[in-house]
């Protein structure tokens, strides 16, 4: 599902160089479930940029089901994040202006669905995450679970290979936290492909397997003992 | 992704801001809503003008003698015969010796415009009487002191009564009046109303002059018009050798020269008014660059799940069109209830709608939309999403 090799991310401050990425080398299968885990300043955001393809890396290449990502440019990028990777992100990043079934037509939308399709994969979508009464409503009239849920009736409804979680619970309170973990061990359950970045050692766990990285370097990738 | 979509995007945005959105829209209002108020009122003076002009006869030529040479002149009798030759283009002559005078009768008198003609310039000038009659030949050739009078001069010393068959003391003389000049310009003092036309022969002898140095002459068509000015210049400069001596000028000469005239005044008004469309512009790209920036976040996470470029800056630009089609169909409204109340009720002009420049206008509006609003919509579709999604 996803092949890094030899990848390198370094950004020009000023004079100095920073080497966010240094010499990555990954492979994720298809069904796994893995988190990264490190602490801030690790690479770890850079890592998920790139796995996430809303940025290119230096040098180095990466093969996201089965196509080279990392020379494309940005229509083409966005083309691919539009087809292959669902985004749960720590703030939900929903439109505010938008319903919530609005908001998980989006994906389609821009992939060009028609319109009537759109809203009936959209509304299929929130009802697999229990939201059917909620779908009319604004992201500022529910609760952060649900705005959550609804971010990940976002990130489903175009089928994509490889769902993205960075830092999903970081916003929510414990309850609320572990009912989203929950949905994403389902989510696994049914054969999703799922890649959590976290900087928390619990949650790290809670995945099949964990890769820690510091400093812009693997160093640790393990299956997790149950 | 679907026109229609984009669409029904960019409606939930703007209805996302009323108010910010009508601000916006006022300018293109207002500038819209200027350029054809402004148009209508240029094109209604036009119109005034040239009705007043073209009702005086497009084959209608004036002959003006200028130069005071005493040993060189053209008078009545050479015109007749010069037209008598060219009956083909020339249809008729009148002489008109004009000069101002005292008129009485009983105890009032008013000082108007005494004209001495040929029973031609009825028909050269388009003239009618309301009662009486006009001069005739008869009076012509027989020196009979009789006087058309205009409604100025009846409604002044004979105090709005039938004058006809009344006395009347031109410079002293007496005439009898035997027509009625019919109104042209509400009986107003100095205008076409306030004369007095006698037969050319009394006229010279009143003023103690027999040099004419005005004729009317009218084509036979307006299509003869130009070759009739052509063939009278080559007459006149023969008599006078020199073309400096008299002055020829058509009806038709002086509506295009006006014509050209009241263009460029048109241009210049709606170019004023169209400043006003510009400075809408202008705020249109204000408000959407301040717009950006407030919308990163909403950028960003719409190009993480796929918008691309082009997505962005056709959401934002249909934006753009949205606020500035609307405001140029309220312009258009708005403009059009000037002209039919404000303008309409004043009447100073006549209301006149130019379709062309409504259009203009409008489609000027929406251009706007475009041109200033696509440098925001192509800084917006350029951010990068992971600054994007970054922006608090």
């Amino acid at each position: 599902m996803i092949d890094i090799s030899n990848m390198y991310k370094i950004y020009k401050m000023g004079e100095n160089e920073v080497t966010a990425l240094n010499n990555i080398n990954l492979h994720i299968g298809a069904h796994e479930f893995v988190s990264i885990v490190g602490p801030s300043g690790s690479g770890k955001s850079t890592l998920m940029n790139m796995l996430g393809c809303l940025d290119v890396p230096t040098s180095g290449t990466y093969i996201l089901d089965g196509q080279e990502v990392s020379k494309l440019n940005d229509d083409m990028l966005a083309e691919i994040r539009n087809n292959k990777i669902g985004f749960i992100f720590q703030r939900f990043n929903l439109l505010q202006k938008l319903s919530a079934l609005e908001n998980v037509e989006l994906p389609l939308i821009y992939q060009g669905v028609g319109s009537r399709e759109a809203r009936e994969r959209a509304i299929e979508s929130l009802e697999d995450l229990g939201l059917e009464d909620r779908m009319h409503h604004r992201p500022s009239e529910l609760s952060g679970g649900q705005q959550q849920r609804v971010a990940i009736a976002r990130a489903l409804v175009t089928k994509p290979p490889v769902i993205l979680a960075d830092e999903p619970t970081g916003a929510l309170d414990s309850k609320t936290g572990k009912e989203v973990m929950g949905i994403l061990k389902n989510l696994h359950s049914k054969g999703n492909t799922i890649i959590l970045i976290t900087h928390d050692n619990s949650l790290a766990i809670q995945a099949k397997r964990m890769i820690r990285i510091s400093d812009g370097q693997i160093t640790e990738d393990k299956e997790v003992a149950k | 992704m679907k026109f229609l979509q984009a669409y029904r995007m960019a409606i939930k945005a703007i209805l996302a801001n009323k108010g910010r959105s009508f601000l916006t829209m006022l300018g293109v209002i207002i500038g819209v809503a200027s350029v054809i108020v402004a148009v209508a009122f240029a094109q209604g003076s036009t119109a005034s003008v040239t009705s007043s002009l073209s009702s005086l006869g497009t084959n209608l030529i004036n002959i003006s003698i200028t130069g005071r040479d005493s040993n060189r002149n053209v008078s009545y009798a050479d015109l007749v015969k010069f037209q008598q030759e060219n009956s083909s283009i020339i249809e008729s002559v009148a002489p008109q010796a004009g000069s101002s005078g005292v008129v009485k009768s009983g105890n009032k008198s008013r000082t108007t415009s005494i004209l001495g003609t040929t029973p031609e310039y009825a028909d050269i000038n388009s003239i009618t009487v309301q009662s009486g009659r006009f001069l005739l030949q008869f009076d012509v050739d027989y020196n009979q002191r009789v006087a058309v009078v205009g409604t100025a001069v009846v409604n002044d010393i004979f105090n709005r009564a039938n004058p006809i068959g009344k006395t009347i003391k031109i410079m002293g003389q007496q005439f009898k009046v035997v027509g009625v000049l019919t109104e042209t310009a509400n009986g107003q003092d100095s205008s076409n109303d306030d004369r007095i036309l006698i037969p050319i022969n009394v006229a010279a002898k009143l003023s103690k002059s027999a040099v004419i140095r005005n004729f009317s002459v009218k084509a036979t068509s307006a299509d003869t018009v130009n070759s009739a000015v052509d063939a009278l210049n080559t007459f006149l400069t023969k008599i006078y050798s020199s073309s400096k001596a008299f002055r020829v000028t058509n009806m038709a000469q002086v509506l295009s020269t006006l014509n050209s005239i009241t263009g460029v005044m048109t241009m210049v008004l709606a170019g004023i008014a169209a400043i006003s469309l510009v400075v809408g512009g202008i705020g249109i790209m204000n408000i959407m660059l301040v717009s950006v920036t407030e919308r990163t976040r909403e950028i960003g996470i719409r190009k993480a799940i796929g918008a691309k470029k082009r997505n962005i800056l056709v959401q934002f630009l249909i934006e753009a069109l949205v606020v500035t089609g609307i405001g140029g169909i309220m312009g258009v409204l708005i403009g059009v209830g000037i002209i039919k109340f404000v303008l309409g009720g004043l009447k100073l002009v006549p209301v006149v709608y130019s379709v062309k420049w409504i259009i203009l206008s409008f489609g000027i509006s929406l251009a706007t939309g475009v041109i200033f609003g696509i440098y925001p919509a192509n800084k917006a579709a350029n951010l990068n999403p992971i600054d994007a999604l970054m922006y608090e």
